[in-house]
């Protein structure tokens, strides 16, 4: 097996990347603008014999993908603003179950219907808080093809070793943008962490701050899972204040005390920057494009891109930017991610967005203006 | 033999209403957990079993001798 | 004491027991009946994976010492649907109620149904909302009287089993809980069926449909469904104004067609067939 070069769209990368990270299952519906992943799913899976199913909706789609992912198989789905919406409901019943689960959104103008064919980074905080109650995500945000790819790979391994949903939250110019990636020779894959078969098997008994093994269905752990709050055992166990308290506290632990592992952060120029351009997804381009232009006029400007989102890398940002005094956050909304990065950052440097929605991307002169406000 | 798992039942009755020979009759007292257990008259059944597949609450053993 | 038990027990999860069903509730004999058809037919126990939505009905699958997954409201099928079509081995049971099929559900009814996938659904109708305290229902009779409709329900209540069978699904019947024989032999041949087998079973909630309704016992209750019984037979021959409240019991259809996982087997087996290179991993073989 060598290195391998292909010239493809973000959606078809990111289809290719959910193979190559193991993916025999796929149920959705068809969105504008993730389609083309449900088309190349369905092409592909029945080849290796995997399956692809068009459910009735979105809600359906997170339904079947989390039975499939019980039946021991690695499983995706893709989406955009309003599937999104309606996939909230099951996403919290992966969370509460401990299901792993990839969603791939390529983010659309909204809200309802918006824009079905322009771009957004609309759907950030639907991602942290879009089912109800307390919870933790993950969060990837690819900014070239090459990273629809990458990010949908590590957000397959990501689910395995958390056991949990995680995000690949794109847009529509990188859904649909054509670029070159490369297939790396090796490319590391985490298989699913099955349990040992044991007499008293408790499928709940997790560590502090982690998850357990996980088991299929028909191997013969009769095994129940709910998503009502549940005992070690898996058992229904809604009264008790402690099993609540320690489950969805574990929950949320197993994501934020494994920040460090989990998140990614790319930065350039830092050392000496007093401004810093923050930005995640699509948007990180233009950023880096306006930073170096203002490298060129003698600025102390610095780049930073969230390769992951969430979980929020509260800590890492605070030491990346210690010595900064603004923060410019330009964003494909009106101010989401901004608000995170306000409420970390914002007692050591202020923090100021460049808002921009509509479906255009922000031009490196947009950002540069920004940095040369003052 | 009819075995009755005194813990199981929650006194309903539909023992007594759907045995087609009258086997059961309910208790005149209450047993711990409040409820009016069926007293079976073990001569009289017929080991149909309707009763056990008619107990919503798993409480009927009836078995041959 | 494990030698006198019920003759179910052994399927049960013990230590769960006594179940959290009402005094009399129809969810208990419909237990027991998917119990008794299993035993009845060639399926072996510790293949079945058994799956629900949110109701009274969808907590049985919790009692039973197979693998269960207790779902969200209304979407079992949907979750059943990616459990079988990914282990197509596996013998999966749905329990489900009225509300969870066929109001917040019954979009995933009808598709599950289309698909004809081999699930063997059991829907538990007992005309009200149970779980939350008895609020009325799709299928409760006009009429009838629920906490959310204390002037008596407006509205034509759905026949389950008829749109289960206009959707596509191959096997069908329908029964009360005053029929666990009828309801058994249903389900063994739901679970003989290789496709969509929906066996409705409408059953007594005395707690709520009876309280609201003054049919107040579970043996009234029991008796009440009794007297509302008709045939499909008999139905045959009566006026819209005479079925009127009343249950059509029976079988609805029994007419097997092709599978959904077989189907998508097939495409699977053609593909490899035509090309059983054309694998997605090959684009990363070095040629």
């Amino acid at each position: 097996m060598t290195e391998k070069e292909l010239f493809v769209q973000g959606n078809e990368a990111c289809a290719l990347g959910a193979l190559k990270a193991g993916c025999t299952f796929f149920a959705g519906y068809p969105i504008t603008p993730s389609t083309e992943i449900a088309e190349i799913m369905s092409n592909e899976l029945p080849k290796i014999g995997g399956h692809f199913i068009q459910m009735e909706d979105e809600i359906a789609a997170v339904g079947a993908i989390i039975g499939a992912s019980w039946a021991g198989q690695k499983v995706v789905t893709a989406t955009s603003g309003p599937g999104f919406s309606l996939m909230q409901e099951n996403i919290g019943y992966a969370v509460m179950t401990e299901t792993p689960i990839v969603i791939i959104n390529m983010q659309r103008g909204s809200p309802s219907t918006g824009q079905p064919t322009r771009s957004a980074q609309a759907d950030m905080m639907q991602c942290r808080w879009g089912s109800h109650g307390d919870y933790e995500t993950i969060a990837l945000a690819p900014s070239s093809v090459q990273e629809c790819f990458d990010y949908t790979i590590k957000a397959f391994n990501l689910a395995e070793k958390y056991r949990c949903p995680v995000f690949v939250m794109a847009d529509e110019i990188v859904g649909h943008m054509r670029e070159k990636i490369t297939i790396p020779e090796n490319i590391p894959i985490t298989p699913r962490q099955m349990p040992e078969k044991t007499e008293n098997y408790l499928p709940y008994d997790a560590p502090e701050n982690g998850t357990t093994p996980m088991p299929s269905f028909g191997q013969g752990y009769n095994i129940h899972v709910t998503g009502l709050t549940h005992d070690k055992r898996g058992y229904p166990s809604t009264d008790d204040d402690q099993t609540h308290t320690q489950l969805v506290t574990r929950l949320c632990n197993k994501i934020t005390k494994n920040t460090e592992e989990i998140v990614e952060i790319e930065s350039q120029y830092i050392d000496d920057a007093q401004t810093i351009v923050l930005s995640y997804g699509i948007p990180s381009r233009s950023a880096l494009t306006a930073v170096k232009q203002a490298r060129q006029q003698g600025l102390k400007v610095g780049y930073i891109k969230l390769k992951t989102v969430w979980p929020f890398p509260a800590q890492q940002l605070q030491q990346l930017s210690k010595n900064a005094k603004r923060i410019i956050v330009p964003e494909l909304n009106l101010g989401q991610v901004y608000l995170e990065v306000d409420r970390v950052l914002g007692k050591q440097a202020k923090v100021e967005l460049i808002p921009k929605i509509g479906g255009a991307l922000h031009t490196p002169k947009e950002i540069l203006d920004k940095i040369l406000e003052e | 033999m009819i075995y009755i798992n005194e813990n199981l039942c929650k006194g309903c009755f539909i023992c007594v209403d759907c045995c087609p020979v009258g086997v059961y009759t309910p208790s005149k007292q209450i047993n711990q957990k409040g409820v009016h257990v069926p007293v079976p008259q073990t001569d009289k059944c017929i080991k149909c079993k309707l009763c056990t597949l008619m107990c919503p609450d798993q409480v009927i053993s009836v078995e041959d001798d | 004491m494990t030698e006198h038990e019920h003759r179910f027990m052994k399927y049960l999860r013990k230590e769960r027991l006594p179940h959290i069903f009402c005094p009399g509730c129809g969810d208990g004999i419909v237990l027991n009946t998917i119990f008794n058809a299993i035993e009845m037919s060639n399926t072996d126990f510790d293949n079945i994976s058994m799956v629900s939505g949110i109701g009274c009905s969808s907590r049985i699958p919790g009692y039973v010492k197979c693998d269960s997954l207790h779902t969200t409201h209304g979407r079992a099928l949907a979750f059943a649907t990616g459990l079988k079509t990914a282990n197509p081995k596996q013998d999966v049971i749905v329990v489900t109620g009225d509300g969870d099929a066929t109001s917040i559900g019954g979009n995933h009814l009808i598709h599950a149904a289309r698909r004809n996938i081999d699930l063997t659904v059991i829907c538990i109708n007992n005309d009200i909302y149970g779980m939350t305290g008895g609020q009325i229902s799709p299928t409760s009779p006009k009429g009838s009287y629920a906490t959310t409709a204390p002037y008596g329900s407006t509205d034509k209540p759905f026949n389950i089993a008829e749109i289960a069978k206009a959707a596509g699904a191959s096997y069908v019947a329908k029964y009360t809980t005053a029929q666990p024989v009828q309801i058994s032999m249903a389900i063994k041949a739901g679970l003989e069926n290789k496709g969509f087998s929906f066996i409705e079973v409408v059953a007594q909630c005395p707690t709520y449909y009876g309280r609201k309704n003054k049919i107040r016992s579970p043996v009234e209750m029991i008796n009440w469904l009794k007297e509302n019984t008709v045939t499909l037979e008999q139905a045959k021959t009566m006026t819209d104004e005479e079925l009127a409240g009343k249950i059509i019991t029976g079988e609805y259809i029994n007419k097997p067609r092709k599978e959904f996982t077989e189907a998508l087997e097939d495409i699977t087996r053609q593909i490899s067939e035509v090309n059983p290179d054309t694998n997605i991993n090959s684009a990363y073989r070095s040629e």
